[in-house]
């Protein structure tokens, strides 16, 4: 297969009610999928990875203007950082863990929250429009790190035995039910939940890009003879889905991080 | 056929739940800037200055704290030094009035003495004078009745005592009729 028909293939020429034959050039998984921009001994670099580079150099290079030369009294770039930096420490770490246990977790948790929101971002940025995290790999990644972190936490706070009480919700009380609980518990905590937790990210990514690929798309195909009002239509649509991303974007970079302290608020619990 | 099944393997590498090698390397290095900076660097730095911005409004709270406990205490001090001052203001007028109060009763008393003093004076110089004349008139009267007796009667009257008491008789008797119309 070449590599031309794995990129995002669009052809100009396709208008409804046109005579060339062809049809409505829907997105897809192809959507997704990109020509290396540059092949290096075998390594193809393509423009997710781009923006994901991108990314880390923008977080590192705002907030590096924000705090490098950080001020008692601030000025406004510092301002907007600190209150970025405190949204996450404050609105999200020290609320579940605490301030004596979660503090030195929000290196991690604030570089999550950014890293993730400004990959979601480029979603709608012109000429990069594609969010980086509707690649599932990078999801993956994170919620990877999580899950080491997690379990690390899990037995260096409660040793071996902890460790699988806490994972399978071990609970005398529970009795008959208990080894149906500890395994359907075990499952979950330790399979389905970091899984989740890097699908939840991905998927809410790859639904808005399909949707916004898709209203764009149409707005040119319906863009011809009395099809007219119907592609103004589907331009509203992209404006109304662009404000409407701009929102999951946010809400899922907090979620992702709110759930990765969450995970780790049941690591760092007391489990008698 | 081999077409077919090159098609199919890469529908199958399109599964978007299979995440591919190169790209979890490179979000991986991603991440790692990014959390490399913000735990070294840059997380650090903004949590010096929260900290010394902390102090700082703190040290500040504590100044502000400190001027006012002064201020109150100056305001106190202040307004007991005017409430003394006015204290000894009224004192003042009082002991004034006071002593205006006697001055004037003094002076009073003073010039009701002299007065009375000068009408004294006036009263024993009067009767003084009244006398004196009335000494000299009646010596006089004497004389010229002794005189006019003497020339109507031709001699001279040489006993005085009891020219004297005629005498004496006479005024007495004229007073006592000058009383009488009086």
């Amino acid at each position: 297969m070449s590599a031309d028909q794995t990129q995002l293939a669009f052809d100009w020429s396709c208008r409804i009610m046109s005579d060339n034959g062809c049809g409505f050039p829907a997105p897809g998984l192809h959507s997704f999928l990109f020509k290396p921009l540059a092949t290096v001994g075998g390594f193809e670099f393509n423009k997710v990875m781009l923006l994901a580079l991108l990314t880390s150099i923008l977080v590192v290079a705002f907030f590096w203007a924000a705090f490098g030369k950080a001020k008692v009294i601030p000025g406004k770039l510092q301002m907007v950082g600190e209150a970025g930096y405190d949204f996450v420490r404050r609105g999200i770490v020290y609320e579940t863990l605490g301030k004596r246990e979660g503090e030195k977790y929000v290196p991690l948790m604030v570089s999550l929250f950014f890293f993730i929101w400004i990959m979601n971002i480029w979603s709608v940025i012109p000429l990069a429009q594609f969010p980086v995290s509707s690649v599932f790999a990078f999801p993956v990644v994170l919620a990877a790190l999580v899950w080491i972190l997690w379990v690390s936490v899990t037995f260096k706070r409660h040793g071996f035995v902890g460790f699988f009480k806490n994972v399978t919700g071990y609970d005398k009380s529970l009795g008959g039910v208990l080894p149906l609980v500890m395994v359907i518990e075990f499952l979950s905590n330790l399979i389905v939940r970091p899984f989740t937790h890097a699908v939840r990210l991905f998927a809410n990514m790859f639904a808005g890009h399909l949707m916004l690929v898709m209203f764009t798309v149409a707005s040119w195909y319906l863009l011809n003879s009395w099809m007219v009002p119907a592609a103004g239509v589907s331009f509203v649509m992209t404006i109304v889905m662009i404000l409407f991303e701009l929102f999951v974007q946010a809400v899922q970079a907090y979620v992702f991080v709110l759930l990765a302290c969450s995970y780790l608020q049941g690591a760092l619990a007391e489990h008698h | 056929m081999i077409a077919n099944l090159v098609a199919l393997a890469a529908e199958e590498e399109q599964n978007p739940l299979i995440p591919a090698g190169p790209e979890l390397l490179v979000g991986t290095i991603a991440f790692a800037i990014v959390f490399f900076f913000f735990w070294k660097k840059l997380l650090p730095n903004i949590n010096k200055v929260l900290e010394e911005r902390r102090a700082a409004i703190e040290g500040g709270i504590e100044e502000a704290d400190a001027m006012k406990v002064e201020a109150q205490s100056v305001l106190e001090q202040y307004k007991a030094q005017l409430a003394e001052a006015r204290h000894e203001a009224a004192r003042l007028r009082q002991e004034a009035q006071e002593q205006g109060a006697t001055l004037i009763a003094d002076m009073r008393a003073e010039g009701q003495r002299q007065r009375e003093e000068i009408i004294a004076a006036g009263h024993s110089q009067l009767e003084a004078d009244r006398k004196a004349a009335s000494q000299a008139l009646r010596q006089d009267v004497g004389k010229l009745a002794t005189d006019l007796a003497g020339k109507l009667v031709g001699e001279s009257l040489e006993d005085h005592a009891r020219q004297s008491r005629v005498i004496d008789r006479f005024l007495d008797e004229l007073e006592e009729k000058a009383e009488a119309t009086r």
